[in-house]
């Protein structure tokens, strides 16, 4: 490995670890900004989460280990998914064939253990939000996979870093509908995914209406530090995705770093827009919006085998 | 070779000696036990042996008339169903002895002993069968002695009735292997001349082929042919249902295998069998999704693990007979995987269903919960076989499951539209059927291991005792082994690969598969596995040490002070929102009961569970014919005179037959 390479990486890890909660203050900051409100410091994320480190934990009296698993699983399986995703303008820092699977079944490890963890309570709200989880999973999960299968089919590819590489420019100039097709539908995946509107709320304490936030209702102190943590990790992958779909600049390097730095910052703005703008579906439709999203990737797929 | 043959004698003569102590139940279990772990250690080594290629062997047995010659052999194919045989026979013959033990006041338990052991033996020299006769008579005694095991505790209806479903639906399995056999067999029995009958091609070869996939079919499990599985799973003890899942099933799918290397490519396998590895797929996680009853799930989940092994399989033959050797290794490796891994997760997870069953007194989820904390042991062994046959990483079911993907993706992206976006779809397909695994399992292990106890049993349950701890840890670490065995395994495959891509591509004139691509593709697949073992341990340590001051305090009802046990969200609730989903013909049929009056009387719902297609397309069909049939049911008088009428009658018939034919020449 050459030393820019090794440098590069290091910026990848850096930036896996450091930007995620960044995510969170953005997207805090964005919906402050169409409320008319000042908002919290764009910072506000990390110090959250030191606050978080350094408090006392109640746990409920029916759990097991499997509580304290469900966070530690859910920010391995996030951090893992993380490194197989391009990050900057470069390769990312793990790629193989059919990494992108792999990224899909490790998420999935972690949804398995986030929702042990809720069931473990033995409360009917967490539940609650783990049936919603596993259900709102099965759609999202075919939609996700048969968008990353329309970019590898069109760029003859079978790893993230292959076919968000630079060939996907090319992709651009021949099948541009497929591609947008492609991104709208990891759009509507990173939004149910990630649990934010118009799928799920993550700003509500209404535990009757949420997915994400009920499931880990009983996680307090380090254990929600960790948990907040995962998932602002899990946001950074798909928008890191995403970002790498729409804005394919790789070199020279400095500019596909800002391209992509910008392009995050742009994803999150655009989910703080939409959560501004609409208000979260009523359970029974979000199938059908998870259906489009299908769809949408189904139509890419089928437009780039034509 | 030889080992087997002393194996064979081994289980037989402990079968008898299990049978002749009788009243004696500890000493029948121990003899059956010694038994079946002595045949695995006799036949493992051989079938290692023969994986690891050492040349195939064949020898015949002069036998007394209709066999005549009684030939058996050894080969990859038949090494390859014979290591899970012997690993899994041996352990559940353990677990059993153990499991079954607390029985031996209420029941001879010399039987159950014996036949289990006639049923190792069985599928033994099915294995080796390398003639029509044998492999059919051998197949049947299995059929037989599996019933007997399905039916231990036929005191009950419902035992009765599914004994019952197994027992017809195996015959009418078997009516449809021996006319395959009589379509293949002109020029004799022997599986050569079977394979020579099947070379010349032409329909009566695609008939017969055909006729194989429904016949083995219905032992392996395939939609719409799976009806017996959840019911004869469910009712038999769960040792039995441990090896028959892991391994009885299977034999259906060496059925398939074989028939294929008799017809060749009279019959399109690659998008037969994809398409019903789909579909079998779809279906069987589908309905394991609400199933109350822990071991019908595990049932219909070995229907949705049957399906994916058929997909690789599926697309194994086809990338033999049209891509290349490359994928046709991945689909091959990854489906033959599959049903070792399966094996292993799914023997565990009876075996767990059955400590479970032991230790809370019920099947049924909604009265299970918290079982992890009270059977700490068994709860974590089960919640890592949860793990493991959801298809989630860092354990043995996605092992295979990667390699098939891989198989599906390559092809799909190389091939030309018309072939590659059903395979693309059949991707997408197997995504949502790992996304309803997780669904199902995290259920399974939701409901019945963590929470508070749902019912009176869970809250007094206790540990199993450590022979049938110890059997399920093998079992785990079998696991937890898999994937990082699975880069050397398929060394071993390589034999079996080529004696069907031989099968396959014997007309297109292709490669053999060559195993190395999915040697890489499992060398990063451990790597990743590795990489999430480590930083599970890590973080894990990391959480426990940051939380190390903690309290602990009701589970956070939102302000309510007073929840029960009963609150606790259930399976069936769990399951309602996939439930809604599911197209109208795979959903459970729930009845409430409508009420008008103002005070209205206590109400109850009932949901029925019964598979669909039992409920939509057999039973009606039976009916009908049961009715048909009872039209001719004049024809029985019950008087002696005129059953010999009939017989003369029958014999004049016949004679004229035969003698008309010869007098016009016909003969």
């Amino acid at each position: 490995m050459t030393a820019a390479g090794a440098l590069e990486g290091l910026g990848q890890a850096l930036a896996i670890v450091v930007v995620p909660p960044l995510l969170l203050g953005v997207i805090a900051r964005t919906k402050a900004v169409l409320a008319g409100r000042v908002g919290p410091p764009l910072l506000q994320p990390y110090h959250d989460l030191i606050k978080l480190l350094g408090k006392g934990t109640v746990v409920s009296r029916t759990t097991t280990w499997v509580f304290l698993a469900g966070p530690a699983v859910s920010l391995v399986a996030a951090v893992m998914a993380a490194a197989v995703v391009p990050i900057g303008g470069g390769r990312a820092l793990w790629s193989f064939d059919g990494d992108f699977i792999a990224l899909a079944y490790v998420l999935g490890l972690a949804r398995y253990f986030t929702m042990a963890a809720a069931l473990d309570t033995g409360s009917s709200f967490e539940g609650m939000g783990a049936s919603r989880e596993a259900t709102f999973a099965c759609i999202a999960e075919p939609a996700f996979i048969m968008g990353l299968l329309a970019l590898a089919r069109a760029t003859g590819s079978l790893s993230l870093s292959g076919f968000l590489g630079p060939s996907i420019a090319d992709v651009w100039s021949v099948a541009s509908a497929s591609l947008v097709l492609v991104a709208a539908g990891l759009l509507l995946v990173l939004l149910a995914e990630n649990s934010r509107i118009p799928v799920d709320d993550p700003s509500t304490h209404l535990e009757l209406t949420m997915v994400h936030e009920v499931m880990i209702l009983d996680h307090g102190g380090p254990l929600l530090g960790v948990v907040l943590y995962g998932a602002s990790v899990k946001l950074f992958v798909f928008a890191a995705l995403l970002v790498r779909i729409a804005i394919p600049v790789a070199r020279p390097v400095w500019l596909g770093w800002l391209a992509f730095l910008l392009g995050l910052i742009a994803v999150a703005a655009v989910i703080g827009v939409i959560e501004s703008a609409m208000a979260r579906l009523r359970l029974q439709y979000v199938p059908a919006l998870l259906l489009s999203a299908c769809l949408f990737c189904a139509l890419a797929l089928v437009l780039l085998a034509r | 070779m030889i080992g087997c043959l002393i194996a064979v004698g081994v289980l037989i003569a402990s079968a008898g000696a299990a049978l002749a102590a009788g009243r004696r139940a500890r000493a029948a279990s121990a003899i059956a036990a010694c038994g079946a772990v002595g045949a695995a250690a006799l036949t493992l080594p051989e079938a290692i042996a023969a994986l690891a290629g050492s040349p195939p062997v064949e020898l015949s047995i002069a036998w007394a008339p209709p066999i005549d010659e009684l030939r058996l052999g050894l080969d990859p194919l038949s090494a390859f169903f014979i290591a899970p045989l012997a690993v899994l026979g041996a352990i559940c013959a353990v677990y059993g002895a153990f499991y079954l033990d607390d029985q031996r006041a209420r029941r001879l338990l010399a039987v159950p002993a014996c036949f289990y052991n006639l049923l190792l033996a069985a599928m033994l020299v099915v294995l080796l069968a390398r003639d029509a006769i044998g492999f059919v008579i051998a197949w049947e005694i299995m059929t037989l002695a599996s019933y007997f095991l399905v039916t231990f505790d036929h005191d009950q209806s419902e035992v009765r009735r599914a004994g019952w479903v197994y027992l017809i639906a195996s015959h009418l399995g078997v009516a449809a292997i021996l006319s395959m056999f009589l379509l293949l067999g002109e020029r004799g029995f022997a599986f050569a001349d079977l394979a020579a009958g099947g070379s010349v091609g032409g329909g009566a070869v695609t008939v017969a082929g055909i006729l194989g996939l429904i016949g083995f079919g219905v032992k392996a499990g395939l939609v719409p042919l799976h009806v017996w599985l959840p019911e004869a799973h469910a009712a038999a003890p769960s040792h039995v249902s441990a090896l028959m899942s892991g391994v009885l099933i299977k034999l259906g799918l060496y059925g398939i295998l074989r028939t294929c290397t008799f017809v060749g490519d009279a019959v399109p396998w690659g998008p037969v069998l994809l398409t019903v590895g789909v579909v079998g797929a779809l279906v069987g996680i589908s309905l394991a999704l609400y199933q109350r009853d822990l071991k019908r799930a595990l049932a219909y989940s070995s229907v949705e693990n049957i399906g994916i092994a058929t997909i690789g399989l599926g697309v194994g033959f086809w990338a033999t007979s049209a891509h290349g050797p490359t994928i046709a290794a991945l689909g091959f490796c990854g489906g033959l995987l599959h049903i070792w891994s399966h094996t292993i997760m799914k023997g565990l997870m009876f075996l767990g269903a059955g400590s479970l069953l032991h230790g809370a007194g019920t099947r049924d989820l909604e009265r299970m919960g918290g079982l992890l904390g009270r059977m700490p042991r068994t709860g974590a062994l089960v919640l890592l076989g949860t793990v493991a046959i959801a298809g989630l990483p860092p354990l043995s079911g996605f092992t295979s499951e990667w390699l098939i993907y891989l198989g599906l993706v390559r092809g799909g992206s190389a091939a030309e539209s018309a072939v590659g976006l059903p395979l693309l779809f059949a991707v997408a397909a197997v995504a949502t059927v790992g996304a309803l695994a997780v669904l199902c399992f995290v259920r399974l292990a939701g409901i019945a291991l963590l929470g508070a106890p749902r019912g009176e049993g869970a809250a007094r349950a206790h540990e199993s005792g450590r022979g049938m701890v110890l059997p399920m840890a093998v079992l785990a670490a079998l696991a937890v082994a898999l994937p990082f065995a699975a880069p050397l395994l398929v060394d071993g495959l390589a034999p079996v690969l080529a004696e069907l891509g031989a099968s396959a591509g014997a007309s297109a004139g292709a490669r053999a598969p060559s195993t190395a691509e999915a040697q890489g593709a499992l060398v990063e697949l451990a790597e990743v596995g590795l990489a999430i073992w480590l930083g599970i341990a890590a973080v894990f340590l990391l959480v426990r040490r940051l939380t190390r001051q903690r309290r602990q305090a009701e589970t956070w009802g939102c302000g309510y002070l007073a929840p029960s046990a009963r609150m606790q969200y259930s399976g069936a609730s769990f399951a309602e929102g996939i439930h809604r989903l599911l197209p109208s013909i795979l959903r459970a049929r729930i009845h409430v009961p409508y009420r008008s009056e103002l005070f209205p009387p206590p109400a109850d719902l009932t949901v029925n569970v019964e598979d669909p297609f039992t409920r939509a397309a057999y039973e009606p069909l039976l009916d009908r014919l049961a009715r048909r049939f009872g039209q001719l049911r004049w024809v029985q008088r019950g008087l002696l005179h005129v059953y010999i009428l009939y017989m003369v009658l029958a014999a004049v018939v016949t004679i004229a037959i035969v003698s008309l034919r010869d007098f016009w020449g016909l003969g």
